[in-house]
């Protein structure tokens, strides 16, 4: 696995950072014959521990379809994806699933909690697939809710929580069996301003931490400034690579800055 | 993830109960006319099943059911008692008679002659009046709700008078008995009474019924009779057979020569295709509804192994409380109605209409699961995304 030193990095320059997830030549189609349509162009592109990366671009540019198959939800139609040493390709069947109920944690834009949970079971899904005894589970998973600010409502519905809270339980399932890779997909789409910015400072806080690498996959530029690095995508092909500015910038200095720090 | 599924089962209370309910009125609707039919067809043997001593049955060869009888000649009878292996023969009479009352009002009873001497034949629960009574001139018993027929809304009242083909009859007891096919009264009396309450005929033993020998089995008493009472070079004189067999015989009668079975099958194949229809879609649209819920959960790992486990637990418990519930429905249907409409008497759940709505409905449950599971099992994870 390489190693590499992240230059310019607002908050994690101290420690050295590792790749976690590297895309070696990642090619991704949809259709046949006539109507194939390549969605991904011989992607290479590494995710570092420790870091929370940034994946933008405009709708249909591909980035849903790269954290699928980094994720292990699809299948690339070349290429490989090497996931903390281990090429995704040998991981086939049960395998792959395992490993994805050990390594993977999904925050997802519509949340996707369980209703019939309260957001202390819900939290313990995770630790279930994983075999972990409920009693064990549910203690784990309120210490996980506790950590992201909602012990005091462990036995609430999704029903019965706002937007910002049922995303908060669902960054505590993330989480709560420590993976290795975090994928956010749109984690603040459907929340308001505040929220959001509560949203993305909480996966900031709880989630960036060496060994762990943080994709969010994210159109909403209010949120650019949590990132350590940003990741710009259009028509399959990524189109820029760079460091995150001070959180404290506005949102377009913040773009500007990403924009003239282009390293791809 | 046992425990997850259970909690997605019953996470929705409307939904989760509208899912039970709709298998356990699909039970329903299968049980209770799969009851009706079988009780109904059942009928038609009833005035045979009720002469419990008789355990052999001696008819004209050609008899096709027990309503329909070709009467035997009253030799016949010392024919059968002659019979080595018997162990005694009776006769019986079963036809139709009509009982006038002293209204005017008056119905088509059925009339039973039982055996003058032993009283085999008669009925054997008394509500009202002692069989041994029977004996007494005139005298018949009718049953319970024969009685209410003639009489409604009257009190039983042994001494009451009927009168058929212009002979007096004196009820002097009133019995309960199986409900024949027919909704028509029951009356019992003497063999010798019985045939001077119909129209005269030159032969009018209907049966003879007769019990094997100790130490004889009912099937080698039957072939000897028939050996015996044979007529040669045709097929006539006597056929014997044990009761069983007889109350089949009248049963695929009535199934072959009437319209009940088609009447009947059609109305259970459309309680069997709404009923799929009602558990089937319920069970379905529950797994449906959950897709993105299931999707999540293979994202996060679960194996299609797991998945199938979540579903068929879910199956198993929405299956086992919907039976639980549609079956109770249909005994409290029956002992509701049969208390509230004599008609239906006798009609009710009986053990192997459960069991075969059991494997009704597992199979119905199955074919819910096995179509709703192939959405989930091809359902990519990556959906969760879209």
């Amino acid at each position: 696995m390489n190693t590499l030193l992240m230059p310019e990095s607002s908050i994690n320059t101290q420690s050295p950072l590792k790749v976690g997830v590297a895309c070696v030549k990642l090619v991704k189609e949809f259709g046949d014959g006539a109507n194939r349509n390549r969605v991904l162009h011989e992607l290479d592109i590494d995710f570092y521990s420790n870091q929370l990366t940034l994946l933008v671009g405009p709708s249909g540019c591909g980035k849903t379809t790269l954290i699928s198959i980094i994720a292990g939800l699809l299948f690339p139609t070349s290429g490989d994806v090497e996931l903390f040493g281990t090429p995704q390709s040998r991981l086939k069947g049960g395998k792959l699933v395992r490993f994805r109920a050990q390594n993977v944690g999904f925050v997802f834009q519509q949340y996707n909690l369980l209703p019939a949970l309260t957001a202390t079971e819900n939290v313990c899904v995770p630790l279930l697939i994983q075999g972990v005894p409920r009693s064990k589970a549910l203690i784990k998973a309120k210490e996980m809710l506790d950590r992201v600010g909602l012990a005091t409502r462990a036995g609430a519905y999704p029903r019965e929580l706002s937007g910002g809270q049922q995303q908060r339980v669902a960054i505590a399932r993330a989480l709560v069996h420590e993976p290795r890779l975090l994928v956010c997909d749109e984690p603040t789409a459907a929340l308001d301003g505040n929220s959001g910015r509560t949203v993305m400072q909480l996966i900031r806080e709880v989630s960036v931490q060496p060994g762990r690498v943080v994709i969010v996959v994210t159109h909403d530029s209010r949120v650019y400034s949590y990132g350590d690095r940003m990741i710009e995508m259009s028509d399959g092909r990524v189109t820029n690579i760079s460091n995150s500015p001070s959180s404290s910038m506005t949102d377009s200095q913040v773009i500007s800055q990403f924009k003239s720090k282009e390293t791809h | 993830m046992n425990w997850v599924a259970w909690k997605m089962l019953n996470g929705d209370p409307v939904k989760y109960l509208g899912t039970v309910f709709g298998v356990g009125f699909g039970v329903l609707l299968i049980a209770q006319q799969c009851s009706i039919f079988v009780g109904i067809i059942l009928r038609t043997a009833n005035p045979i099943a009720d002469v419990r001593e008789a355990q052999i049955w001696v008819m004209d060869p050609y008899l096709q059911n027990a309503d329909e009888i070709k009467p035997l000649s009253d030799s016949d009878l010392y024919r059968i008692r002659g019979v080595e292996g018997v162990d005694w023969a009776v006769k019986i009479y079963k036809g139709l008679a009509r009982a006038k009352i002293e209204t005017g009002n008056f119905r088509q009873v059925i009339l039973m002659g039982v055996d003058d001497q032993s009283l085999i034949g008669a009925p054997v629960k008394m509500i009202e009046g002692d069989i041994r009574d029977l004996k007494r001139p005139d005298a018949i018993v009718m049953d319970q709700y024969g009685y209410k027929y003639l009489w409604p809304n009257e009190p039983f009242q042994v001494g009451r008078e009927v009168e058929m083909n212009d002979r007096r009859a004196v009820i002097v007891g009133i019995c309960d008995v199986s409900a024949p096919f027919q909704s028509f009264p029951v009356v019992f009396t003497r063999y010798s009474q019985a045939v001077q309450f119909v129209a005269s005929e030159r032969q009018q033993l209907s049966f003879v019924v007769a019990a094997p020998r100790q130490g004889y089995q009912v099937d080698e008493v039957c072939r000897l009779i028939n050996e015996q009472t044979r007529s040669i070079g045709e097929k006539s004189g006597l056929i014997a057979m044990p009761y069983r067999e007889f109350v089949w015989i009248n049963i695929k009668y009535y199934l072959e020569n009437t319209g009940i079975p088609v009447n009947f099958g059609i109305t259970i194949t459309l309680g069997f295709i709404v009923g799929t229809a009602i558990a089937g879609q319920t069970f379905y649209l529950f797994t449906i509804e959950n897709l993105k819920q299931f999707g999540a959960l293979k994202a996060m790992g679960v194996t299609n192994w797991g998945i199938v486990g979540m579903i068929c637990l879910q199956a198993s418990v929405v299956g086992v409380i919907g039976l639980s519930i549609g079956l109770g429905l249909t005994a409290l249907f029956f002992v509701a109605t049969t208390r509230l409409l004599p008609d239906l008497r006798g009609l009710h759940l009986m053990w192997e209409i459960a069991g075969g709505t059991c494997l009704a409905v597992t199979l119905i449950i199955c074919l819910a699961s096995a179509l709703s599971l192939r959405k989930v099992l091809t359902l990519e994870p990556a959906v969760v995304f879209r």
